[in-house]
């Protein structure tokens, strides 16, 4: 991977303009907004995880740009184009469906080679660029087989292939390593991050997997109940969730709830059961606002001697689950409250047990303040 | 215990196939008198051949029960179609209703009611004119269609939606979609449909009774009017040929649909 200073990110500077414009897209059934006011930019070359929990409406917005559906209000844009009146094999977008979708009775190579034929390309240049597909996926072996003689690892190559091949300017996934197994997961994330930088594809992909979302993504946008609640780089989404369904969404995270007692031009003070908890300022936050610190449990440190820390509390182990590179303590709060914390197994340590007394500390910068 | 369903089997296959096999053997009986076995022979299969009234009738059948499956599946395929793809519409219920009216109504009343229309619509339009093949055909198609429909509907049911979608998003306009994918995806049911429309037909004694007409006597009408005469031999050898005719389709229909597999 590029160093992190050449890598692009027009998001950032927002100076070029955007390859695909979602505006205040909505799409109800019925009563119900599966899709409520989304307003989403992405940029060319990117690859854009959606993530979310079951039923949050990810599916319906992809269906959307691929123009399965039809929005009840608001526009998509790809490259400049309106594409509300533009019909699905018209549109400049090519879709993996979670099922797959192949065609049962054409073998894997006309498979490939349904949509470069629908173009109306010569049977030579069909033929090369069915191969060339079928390399980059290695499934070189298998063009005559049918679908139904695949494996399920083999069958998803086949139709990332054929979502591929015409070379489309948006690539929409819907799930598309969902039904792998772990070791085929990475690889084929791998190989998707490959394909993109040979490509220069834009993707969007959907998933409710996040550690998924992390590895894969330039930026994540994680949805609520039709909603996107947050866009951002993985890194921002998981360090800087901005709210509480974010930060508990993405990862593990210690939640405590209190109200907002005293701020200061470096630092805020929260009241909470635990006692005052401080956390970096935040604009937007009024004094006695209900709200909470998010920690997450790797940004804890534990010790058997009393610290100076800017935040510190004594608790006891209540369990701990050994994982092999880490260890993950569950230790229970004075208050009640049970709060996790996540230590590397290093060398030399002594691990904590049962019933000990330890003592907790971290850094007020490793709080985040969310609303609720 | 572990003989008991061999021996159920057993007595299902007996209770299905004994009076066949009886039939087909009987068929080979030199003597004149039915039931009375009097020697090996073929030569009621050779008289078969030169009464020329079942040969006749025989063709009648067979090209009443090929036109009017075709038919069937055509018409019963877009029947499935619009019930399956088009959603909720006005006039669905109706349209489902009707689809599925043959198959519940005993056939003497669509007989009966099919005789009436064409008394009717002769007399107001003049087609079809008289009774024949073709009001026998357009009968046929009637009652036949709604199989069809019931069977294609539920292969449209259980075929994945996504399929059109993506032959769609690959660059098909919806037409093309339809024949490169749809109907692929929906043939096994086209093929059974047919032959279940084709034996159907054949196998109509009670329909067609209603609306044939002079010179269009189907191979059951001359077979029933000849039994009501006493059983001869030569049904026998008529009967067995026709149980040929049929498991000669049902086997290359089975071998047509392990091919698709
Ligand atoms: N055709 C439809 N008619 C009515 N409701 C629908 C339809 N399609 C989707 N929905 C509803 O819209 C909501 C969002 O569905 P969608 O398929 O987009 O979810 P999703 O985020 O993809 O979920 P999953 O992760 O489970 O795939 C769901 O509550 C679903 O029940
Ligand atoms: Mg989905």
């Amino acid at each position: 991977m590029a160093a992190p200073d050449t890598y692009p990110r027009p998001w950032r500077d927002q100076t070029d303009p955007p390859f695909i414009r979602i505006k205040s897209i909505t799409k109800r059934f019925g009563d119900f907004a599966a899709v409520d006011d989304v307003s989403l930019d992405i940029w060319q070359g990117e690859l854009f995880c959606l993530l979310g929990g079951s039923g949050c409406g990810k599916s319906t917005l992809l269906r959307m740009l691929a123009g399965f559906e039809t929005p009840t209000a608001g526009v998509v844009e790809i490259d400049g184009q309106d594409m509300s009146r533009v019909p699905p094999f018209a549109r400049p977008t090519n879709m993996m469906f979670q099922s797959y979708a192949l065609f049962p009775h054409m073998s894997v190579e006309k498979n490939i080679a349904y949509g470069l034929q629908r173009d109306g390309l010569g049977r030579a240049e069909v033929a090369g660029r069915v191969a060339e597909m079928l390399k980059l996926v290695q499934l070189d072996g298998l063009a005559k087989r049918k679908p139904h003689q695949l494996s399920g690892g083999q069958r998803q190559r086949v139709a990332l292939a054929r979502s591929l091949v015409k070379k489309p300017k948006l690539l929409l996934l819907d799930e598309p390593l969902g039904a792998l197994d772990k070791k085929l997961r990475e690889e084929t994330q791998f190989e998707l991050m490959t394909i993109q930088d040979q490509l220069g594809v834009t993707f969007i992909v959907v998933t409710h997997d996040q550690e998924e979302a992390m590895t894969l993504s330039t930026r994540i946008g994680v949805m609520d109940a039709g909603r996107i609640v947050q866009v951002g780089e993985p890194r921002d989404i998981y360090e800087r969730p901005g709210s509480r369904f974010v930060a508990d969404f993405i990862g593990s995270v210690n939640l405590f709830e209190g109200e907002v007692e005293a701020a200061a031009p470096d630092f805020m003070r929260i009241r909470t059961a635990e006692g005052g908890i401080l956390v970096p300022p935040e604009a937007g936050f009024g004094s006695r606002e209900k709200v909470a610190v998010a920690v997450r449990p790797e940004k804890i440190r534990l010790s058997r001697e009393a610290v100076g820390a800017d935040n510190a509390l004594t608790a006891v182990v209540e369990d701990y689950a050994y994982m092999g590179d880490c260890t993950v303590y569950k230790l229970k709060l004075p208050s009640g409250r049970v709060v996790s914390v996540t230590e590397t197994n290093g060398f030399g340590a002594e691990p904590f047990t049962w019933d000990e007394e330890v003592h907790l500390g971290w850094p007020a910068a490793a709080g985040v303040l969310v609303r609720g | 215990m572990r003989l008991f369903l061999p021996i159920v089997a057993g007595l299902g296959f007996l209770f299905l196939y004994v009076p066949i096999a009886s039939l087909v053997i009987f068929s080979f009986n030199e003597s004149k008198l039915v039931t009375v076995w009097g020697g090996f022979s073929t030569k009621w299969y050779g008289e078969l051949f030169r009464d020329p009234q079942i040969i006749d009738a025989f063709q009648i059948s067979l090209t009443i029960a090929a036109i009017s499956a075709t038919l069937a599946v055509a018409l019963g395929t877009l029947a499935a179609l619009v019930l399956v793809r088009f959603g909720p519409f006005w006039g669905r219920p109706v349209l489902s209703g009707m689809t599925t009216a043959p198959l519940v109504m005993p056939e003497v009343i669509t007989g009966l009611s099919l005789l009436l229309l064409f008394v009717s619509m002769e007399r107001l339009v003049g087609w079809p004119a008289g009774r024949g093949m073709l009001t026998i055909i357009i009968a046929h198609t009637v009652f036949c269609m709604a199989y069809v429909a019931v069977v294609v509907q539920s292969r449209l049911v259980d075929m994945d939606d996504s399929l059109e979608e993506a032959a769609m998003d690959l660059g098909a306009r919806r037409v093309r979609v339809f024949f490169d994918i749809t109907l692929p995806v929906i043939a096994p049911a086209l093929i059974s449909g047919w032959l279940l429309a084709f034996t159907l037909s054949l196998d109509d004694l009670v329909v067609a009774s209603f609306v044939s007409g002079p010179g269009s006597s189907t191979l059951p009408m001359v077979i029933f009017s000849k039994v009501r005469l006493g059983v001869s031999p030569d049904v026998n050898a008529l009967a067995s040929l026709i149980i040929l005719v049929v498991a000669l389709g049902i086997g290359l229909a089975a071998l047509a649909m392990r091919k698709r597999r």
